[in-house]
């Protein structure tokens, strides 16, 4: 009979943090980008402690998919749930009056050149 | 498929929604970083299937998991986050159990890890109500027509889990060994559990 050994099964060894280990066990990679994943632990951080907070992103995140869903209702191939996710976790933390969207756009903006000089810092090393 | 200027500019929008967040005192990277950590090691499926395990090796236990999941997950320490209201479902020879989120990607993460990929699609969300022996049948779930197919909607209320049944074979297999069969799949309803190795 085909099929993984029983013994070598990463979830019997308890070897969790190997290569093979669980979510990504069957195949599928979770996060298909890193900033997803700080995108969805953002979102739980801002409702530890809080029901209220998480169910009110979770009402923002249903309202972001649907809307997305009916803007596009061939199902484009540029789908993306995590995209969906961070609208939702900016609206929240707007609406909830935490951060206005202009020092979003203005902390991306400093970000954005701060990046751009480490680039340019790098690749003079690239040439010395 | 996302484009390339797509995810960079998500990225840079998650980095400054983030550090505006930390410097106004709301989180810690500290908190983020143990969050993902979490979910992405130690929450696996693993802990979902120490619970199916344990329902195969225990009648009393299999009970009160279908009667009250929640509570009986607890007795296993297994719970916590968006797994506060579960129900367990099982399958048997007459009917198959398969579970989707229409809304949005409802998921007992606390008891499953993260949600696969595809739950979250729109495709997979609509299909799954629609044509779910279709759409079991290209996940490799072949069912024979007089298996009832039931599909469980979660919600944010109730997140609901499959018990798969035993495979055949699994007999004088310590529960540690059967938990061992039990993937992340068949306890979405989507796959079966490992034929165990004869």
């Amino acid at each position: 009979m085909t099929g993984p050994s029983v013994s070598t099964d990463p979830l019997l060894t308890g070897d969790a943090a190997g290569p093979e280990a669980p979510p990504r066990r069957n195949g599928e990679l979770v996060f298909e980008a890193p900033w997803e994943a700080r995108a969805f632990g953002l979102a739980l951080a801002m409702a530890q402690d809080d029901a209220d907070g998480w169910e009110a992103f979770r009402g923002r995140l249903i309202e972001e998919i649907a809307a997305w869903e009916r803007a596009h209702p061939d199902g484009a191939e540029d789908w993306s749930y995590y995209e969906r996710w961070l609208n939702a976790l900016e609206r929240l933390v707007v609406e909830r009056g935490l951060l206005s969207p202009e020092r979003i756009e203005e902390r991306m903006r400093e970000i954005a050149v701060h990046q751009e000089h480490e680039h340019d810092h790098e690749h003079e090393h690239d040439h010395a | 498929m996302t484009t390339d200027s797509q995810t960079a500019y998500a990225a840079l929008r998650t980095k400054a929604i983030e550090s505006l967040l930390i410097e106004a005192g709301i989180i810690t990277t500290g908190a983020v970083d143990d969050i993902c950590r979490a979910y992405e090691e130690d929450i696996g499926p693993l802990r979902g299937a120490r619970v199916v395990a344990r329902a195969w090796c225990d009648e009393d236990f299999k009970r009160r998991l279908l009667d009250d999941a929640t509570a009986a997950m607890a007795e296993l320490g297994v719970g916590g986050f968006a797994a506060e209201r579960v129900v367990a479902v099982e399958n048997t020879d007459a009917v198959h159990n398969a579970v989707v989120c229409t809304l949005c990607s409802c998921y007992p993460w606390g008891v499953l890890g993260l949600p696969p990929t595809w739950y979250k699609t729109p495709e997979y969300r609509a299909r799954m109500v629609r044509e779910p022996r279709a759409v079991l049948a290209e996940f490799g779930v072949q069912l024979p027509d007089d298996v009832e197919i039931r599909v469980w909607d979660s919600s944010s209320d109730v997140r609901y889990m499959v018990l798969p049944m035993r495979p055949r074979g699994a007999e004088g297999l310590s529960e540690e060994q059967l938990a061992g069969l039990v993937t992340r799949d068949s306890m979405i309803g989507t796959g079966l559990p490992i034929a165990p190795e004869r």
